[in-house]
Order: structure tokens, then sequence, then C-alpha cells
């Protein structure tokens, strides 16, 4: 977050530029790329509603994730979902749900949450590959930036004195007190180890489980995949990775919305951000 | 408060709603022109590339033990290829089966069963890959590719090595698998048509007599059922022009991935 620009209007708030051009344009073709990948991914998923551990889908072990569907003589479906050896009714969202059009469909993820909407694997494939480009390319493109514009070090990198502060700040999130004022105009301690996390851990590690999902990259060292498990666990760890960034993503739309929703929104397009001086609170 | 707030959540959550009714909409749109669908395409000449930049010409692919064979290979696509000559066939032992080679090669040959096991051969156990997402490990015995392309002389235009098989993809025995590899992978040590599998003779439901592994590449390239190979310069004139029965379905011609 670099030069303040705005300049302090009389009603006690003023707009600071928070988030440079590159930054914005590159969330936002994050966003779009993840969210592509994403319900590709489980379009592609789709072909194969299996998760297992190992090397091969078949080595005698039960899958680790099975979501499928059953029909009773009655023709009642029902859609579960089975989780280590437990089993989950999930009719209507997993394993068997509704099309558009009103009809059930035996899909492990409905239609309204894969790219394309219905079972078709190349197509998904098609999507799925063309975005990692986007994704991968965007994604060392803003990591370069972050390193030589300093965004990393200035911006991303937590202080000592937010490493302290660390405990505060998860009571703080606790209780949805959030940094208001001069303070909001930094990222706060947990915020920064998010994205470090998501950028440096989560990111790169998708990216490498879906390498090692590639056969021919599989003949890059002998045996890499292994270290991680085998192919299949590349696969299922690929899943839990793309739902867990799942996860980061709803906590930070709820984290926006909750701190200022329009406000977070103008600053992440125009790049502006309105800093209200609340003497109510301090 | 909650008078402002509710109509303001509500409205959000629909205004969400809409616009993930609209993305997808469009995604669906976009799927369905013949302009996307080619710009997703260009992909396959990245991966291609990349793929190919980063490993080296002959890089093997991973080998297992015995012990990680899995218990049941799993037969995908077609389990019997069901047509009179293929049962025919199957009710001799292959005794008149014959592997034809021609094309853009010096001497066009066919060889039986028994001349494909006298020419040099490799074992390997390998994972199969399928395109769906599953693996399934097993033991392959068969004649290296290579030592067929040997046999038959290339002519120097040959690009690709085309496989045509005995099963009928249509339910009224037409629309014949087909498959086609560089001759980089051609080449490779480990690309073998197999006519063994966990030491016993193909089983009709993996191939009988005769599959490829080309072990860098997903399931759909191992083509089963093998009776012919044609040296070409391009398989565009081929049934749908991109070099394989999925291939025309929409999926990649390079496989790797």
């Amino acid at each position: 977050m670099p030069h303040v620009e705005g300049q302090v209007v009389p009603a006690g708030s003023y707009l600071y530029y928070r988030h440079r051009l590159p930054v914005r344009v590159m969330h936002w073709v994050n966003v779009a790329a993840l969210t592509i990948m994403f319900m590709s991914g489980l379009q592609i998923f789709n072909a194969h509603a299996e998760l297992n551990w190992g090397k091969s889908s078949y080595d005698g072990t039960p899958p680790v994730l099975t979501i499928s569907s059953r029909q009773n003589a009655q023709g009642e479906i029902t859609g579960y979902t089975r989780v280590f050896g437990h089993e989950f009714d999930t009719t209507g969202v997993l394993g068997a749900s509704k099309a558009s059009n009103g009809r059930w469909v035996h899909a492990a993820f409905p239609s309204w949450l894969t790219i394309p909407n219905y079972k078709w694997l190349s197509m998904a494939r098609a999507w799925h590959f063309f975005f990692a480009w986007v994704f991968v390319v965007n994604g060392l493109a803003f990591v370069l930036y972050a390193i030589f514009s300093r965004h990393l070090a200035r911006d991303l990198t937590p202080t000592g004195a937010d490493l302290k502060g660390i405990g505060a700040s998860i009571r703080d999130h606790l209780r949805f007190r959030h940094p208001a004022g001069e303070e909001a105009k930094r990222y706060n301690v947990l915020q920064k180890l998010a994205y470090l996390v998501i950028i440096f851990v989560l990111l790169p590690l998708v990216i490498l489980m879906g390498l090692a999902m590639s056969p021919w990259l599989n003949s890059l060292f002998t045996g890499w995949v292994d270290i991680f498990g085998g192919r299949q666990a590349a696969r299922t760890i690929h899943f839990v990775v793309a739902w867990l960034l799942v996860a980061f993503v709803l906590i930070h739309v709820f984290e926006v919305i909750i701190t200022g929703l329009w406000n977070n929104l103008r600053s992440m397009i125009t790049g502006r951000y309105r800093v209200t001086r609340e003497s109510v609170h301090e | 408060m909650n008078d402002i707030i509710k109509p303001r959540r509500r409205f959000l959550a629909r205004a969400a709603a809409a616009a993930s009714t609209l993305f997808l909409a469009g995604c669906d749109r976009l799927s369905h022109t013949t302009w996307f669908p080619r710009v997703l395409a260009a992909a396959e000449n990245l991966n291609r590339g990349a793929a190919h930049a980063i490993t080296p010409r002959k890089s093997m692919a991973q080998e297992f033990a015995e012990a990680d064979r899995s218990p049941e290979f799993r037969s995908n696509g077609t389990a019997n290829p069901g047509t009179d000559e293929y049962r025919a066939m199957v009710a001799n032992g292959f005794a008149d089966y014959r592997l034809a080679v021609a094309g853009l090669v010096g001497k066009p040959k066919s060889f039986s069963l028994a001349e494909l096991r006298a020419l040099p051969s490799r074992t390997q156990v390998t994972r199969h890959d399928c395109v769906e997402g599953w693996s399934a490990i097993a033991k392959w015995k068969g004649v290296k590719l290579s030592a067929i392309l040997d046999a038959v002389e290339p002519a120097p235009g040959a690009r690709y090595v085309m496989f045509y098989c005995a099963d009928p993809m249509e339910e009224d025995g037409t629309d014949f698998y087909y498959e086609s590899i560089d001759m980089d992978d051609a080449h490779h040590p480990q690309t073998i048509l197999a006519y063994d599998m966990n030491d016993a003779m193909l089983p009709v439901a993996n191939g009988a007599p005769l599959r490829l592994r080309v072990e860098r590449q997903l399931g759909y390239k191992q083509a089963k059922y093998v009776t012919a190979i044609a040296l070409v310069d391009s398989f565009g004139n081929v049934a749908g022009g991109k070099g394989g029965y999925w291939e025309d379905q929409g999926y990649q011609w390079y496989a790797g991935i």
C-alpha cells in the first residue's frame, strides 16, 4: 500500500490510494481464473467421483471419498457421500441433484457448480488447462511484481510488532472487531499471514499436485510423485487444497463484507479506500 | 438498523445469484461456439511444448514393484469388440491373427503373434492413468514398437504411427477405434505392443491379442485390439482428422496431461 494521495476532507474522512493498478488487475484475473478452474475441476472430478490415497485407485484399499447415487425399487433417487467409510445422505446437492430443467441427474457435483454444466469431460479439461495457464502466468507476474515493487516486503510481510500482536488480532477477529481509521490502511497480521499462506503454500501446492497427475511430467524424475503419496494421493491433495482455497475465499468475502463492502470493493476497483477518523471507537 | 440491513442482504444475495446464473449461462454459450473451444485448445500446444521442453526426449515413465499391481485391472471402453471377425479370432486362439504394418515404409509386412513374440520384447510394471481420473497398475510384456519399425524401414517422411483397432465404437459395428503417436514416442524404449498382462496372455477385456502401451500418456492413447499399423506424414484425412477416436470427440491429441 503506497503513498497517501488523498487530502483530508472536512467530514473527517479521505480517500487513500490503497491498491495499485497491477495488483487490482491481477487480483481480478485471479478471481476469474480460479473460479473457472474450480468449477471445471469439479466437472472433471465428476468423471470419476472417488478419491484414493496411494499410487493407484485399485490397490485393495477403499476410497477415502466417494460421491454417488442409488435408486430403489420405487424409483426414488438418493445421493450419498461417503467419507472415510461414513456415509451421508446428500440428495439434492451431491450424488444426485436436479438440473435447471428440473430433471434428476446422477452427478457428483450439481450442474450449478460445474463448467460445463452437464457431463462433458473433454470440454471441462479444455477450460481447465487453458485457464491453468492464465492462472499460472498471472500468479508468477504477481509474485515478481510483489517482490520488485516491495509490495511483499512492505505490505505482506508481518513485522515483529505484528507478530507480537497476533493474540490480540485473533481475539479481535473472533469478536468481528477490525482495525478502523488510519489502522485500516495496512493489512493486519492475520490478514498478512493468510495471504502469505495462500500465495506461497496453497496455490503452489495445488499447481504442483495438478502437475503430479500428468503422466508425462511423472517421467521428469523417477518416483517424484511418490513423495506426495502417489498419483492418486496427488489427486486427493489437489481436490482438498481446491476446497481449502474456497474456504479462504468464503472467509475473505465475509471479512470484505463486514469491514465495509463498498469501500473494500471500490479500493480493489479504483484503488481508493475511504479512511474515516472515528472518535467513537478509538 | 435491521430494516436497512435485511433488504440490503437480500439484494446482495439476489445479485450474487443472478451474477452466477449469468456467468454459468455465458460459459455454457461459449462452450457451444466454434471459436471459443478453438481458443481453449491453444493450451494443448502450450502443454505439449512445456512438457517436451522440461523433460528429456526419452524420459522414462515410472516403473513399479510387482506388489504395487492392482488386484484387478479395470477394463474401460470396449470390453469385447463382439464382431464376427473378432469372435472367430478368439475361437481359434488368435492363430489367424496378423498385424499389418504399412504406409510410409520401405518394406510393408504382416506379423503373426508368434512372429511378434520372437521380436525383441520389454517387460514393465507401469501405471495406467485414465482421463477420467483413476489409475491402475499392471505388468506388461510386449514387442518393442521400435523393433517393428526397424523391420519395416520407415520412410523419411513418416511423422506419425497410426494404430487401427478391431473394436467398433458404434453399436452397428462401425467406427473402429484408432489412435496415433509421433515418431519420438514410437521409438521410446517403453513403447510396446503388449501381448501379455500380469504374466498371462492379454485378456479380451484388456485388448487381446495386442494393445499399445505408450507410458507417458493417458489411457485413451493405449489402443486395444490393434490389428494394423500405418506410418503417415499426417492424420488430417483419417476419420475426423484429429488423430484418434477420442481426439475426434474433443479430447486432446497430446494426452500427457
